[in-house]
């Protein structure tokens, strides 16, 4: 098999393979940034004391972590042109990431804010601090350092995610290996390649985090 | 319009339960297959053999930086030009056990080092066999560590199981993908695809997040 590797091919698809590795970085980059918004809101409704708003929240977080996000794709996909919406494959594609991811970043926001014992702020409350200097110098810096990390590993997750875009036929690196297969029939090579190409995001942001996750986390007497 | 639709789509109603039914089947051989190999390569990386460990590592690396997809296609479309041809179900059921045993394998790792070393010294002493260690003194401890994300992995790889659908595996979302050529309503097609899949997912994320809180500061209680 290995004998048979034509390098040769990847190095003439090597400018589609570039194309569609920024393709998927910018479609998963559009789904971090929008995760982060659609996140943030719903970490605020889930935790506020509107029974209504907090509902609201935990029906979106929980439909969306119950059900897979290729059917979530579709459903956007088939289902939004059925409303009478149309919209391109790539903001399709963004927008069902987005949901899907922002369930997601909502817990590990969640997670973040609720590590704070309620005691620090009480404590910030009679040292006279105001409530932006209790956010910038007591909780900030520590819920970031609880939120970073697991944020980086959902970065990850998503650009792994992306290449389930391919199936609703958006230009991207596993849809590059799918073309290189069709057009030449070398799946080895086409697909080998989407691999590398998602590794080198992978390990990127996998030392990152490594790197975070020892710098930023506040543990006990350092 | 809509009255018409309905009755379409309850009529595809055995399709979508036979659709669940391979769902359920590909992630149960699945999750059992790749919770037996996962249990045996986390015990495997925690022998202090850094080979070996380092050998897992590598391979689980390489499995969680690319995309299931890719995975599934290398496995469909490159492994018979090495010569091993397999239907679309077996190939399905290769690439979700294998995937399971990676995330399982650190999972199960992780709860073997949180039980404390002096246990192990300790039953060394009592002169226990390696095996007996296992069985009576470290794993009836990890289990506490191991049991509420192994239930949440299950969640995540069950949702993954929808990925295989892209090889022509008949299961929940391609039955969806299916019909909603012939009934052009994704929001009605692919939300009940969702409520299939919410069935199973949903008590499942229960049943995590009880055994969190059960097992949550269980090490003391004996």
């Amino acid at each position: 098999m290995l004998e048979a590797f034509n390098f040769r091919v990847i190095l003439e698809y090597m400018p589609l393979f570039l194309k569609c590795f920024m393709a998927t970085l910018w479609l998963s980059g559009a789904g971090l940034l929008g995760s982060l918004m659609a996140g943030t809101l719903a970490c605020a409704m889930r935790i506020s004391n509107s029974r209504a708003l907090s509902g609201a929240a935990s029906v979106y977080i929980e439909s969306i972590r119950s059900t897979p996000l290729l059917a979530q794709i579709y459903f956007f996909y088939f289902g939004l042109p059925s409303l009478g919406i149309r919209m391109t494959e790539e903001m399709t594609g963004v927008i069902a990431l987005t949901l899907n991811s922002g369930a997601y970043t909502a817990e590990i926001l969640r997670a973040g804010f609720q590590s704070i014992p309620f005691g620090q702020v009480e404590a910030g409350v009679s040292s006279g601090l105001n409530y932006f200097q209790r956010m910038r110098y007591i909780i900030l810096p520590q819920a970031l350092g609880v939120t970073i990390p697991p944020m980086l590993g959902q970065a990850i997750v998503l650009v792994k995610d992306s290449a389930l875009l391919s199936l609703i036929s958006i230009t991207e690196l596993t849809r590059a290996g799918q073309i290189m297969t069709s057009e030449r029939f070398m799946p080895a090579e086409g697909f080998l390649t989407t691999a590398v190409f998602y590794l080198i995001i992978y390990f990127v942001l996998k030392s990152i985090a490594g790197w975070s996750e020892k710098r930023l986390i506040f543990r006990e007497g350092r | 319009m809509w009255t018409y639709y309905l009755t379409e789509l309850a009529h595809s109603l055995p399709f979508f339960l036979k659709g669940l039914w391979m769902t359920i089947a590909v992630s149960g051989i699945s999750l059992a297959g790749g919770t037996a190999i996962g249990f045996a390569w986390g015990i495997l990386r925690t022998r202090k053999n850094r080979f070996i460990d380092h050998l897992i590592g590598a391979w689980v690396d390489l499995i969680r930086g690319t995309p299931f997809l890719v995975q599934v296609f290398i496995v469909f479309f490159i492994l018979p030009e090495a010569g091993v041809h397999l239907e679309a179900f077996p190939a399905a059921v290769l690439a979700l056990t294998n995937l399971g045993a990676c995330f399982i394998c650190e999972i199960v790792a992780a709860g073997i080092r949180s039980v404390p070393w002096g246990q192990k010294e300790a039953a060394t002493a009592s002169g226990l066999t390696e095996l007996q260690q296992l069985r009576y003194v470290v794993m009836p401890q990890a289990m506490k560590t191991i049991l509420p994300p192994l239930v949440g992995q299950y969640v995540l790889l069950i949702k993954d199981s929808s990925v295989v659908s892209a090889i022509g595996v008949m299961d929940v979302t391609r039955a969806g993908w299916l019909t909603v050529q012939r009934v052009p309503q994704g929001l009605l097609v692919f939300g009940l695809v969702g409520i299939l899949y919410f069935i199973i997912c949903y008590p499942l994320i229960h049943l995590s997040n009880f055994l969190e809180r059960k097992m949550g500061g269980g090490t003391t209680s004996f």
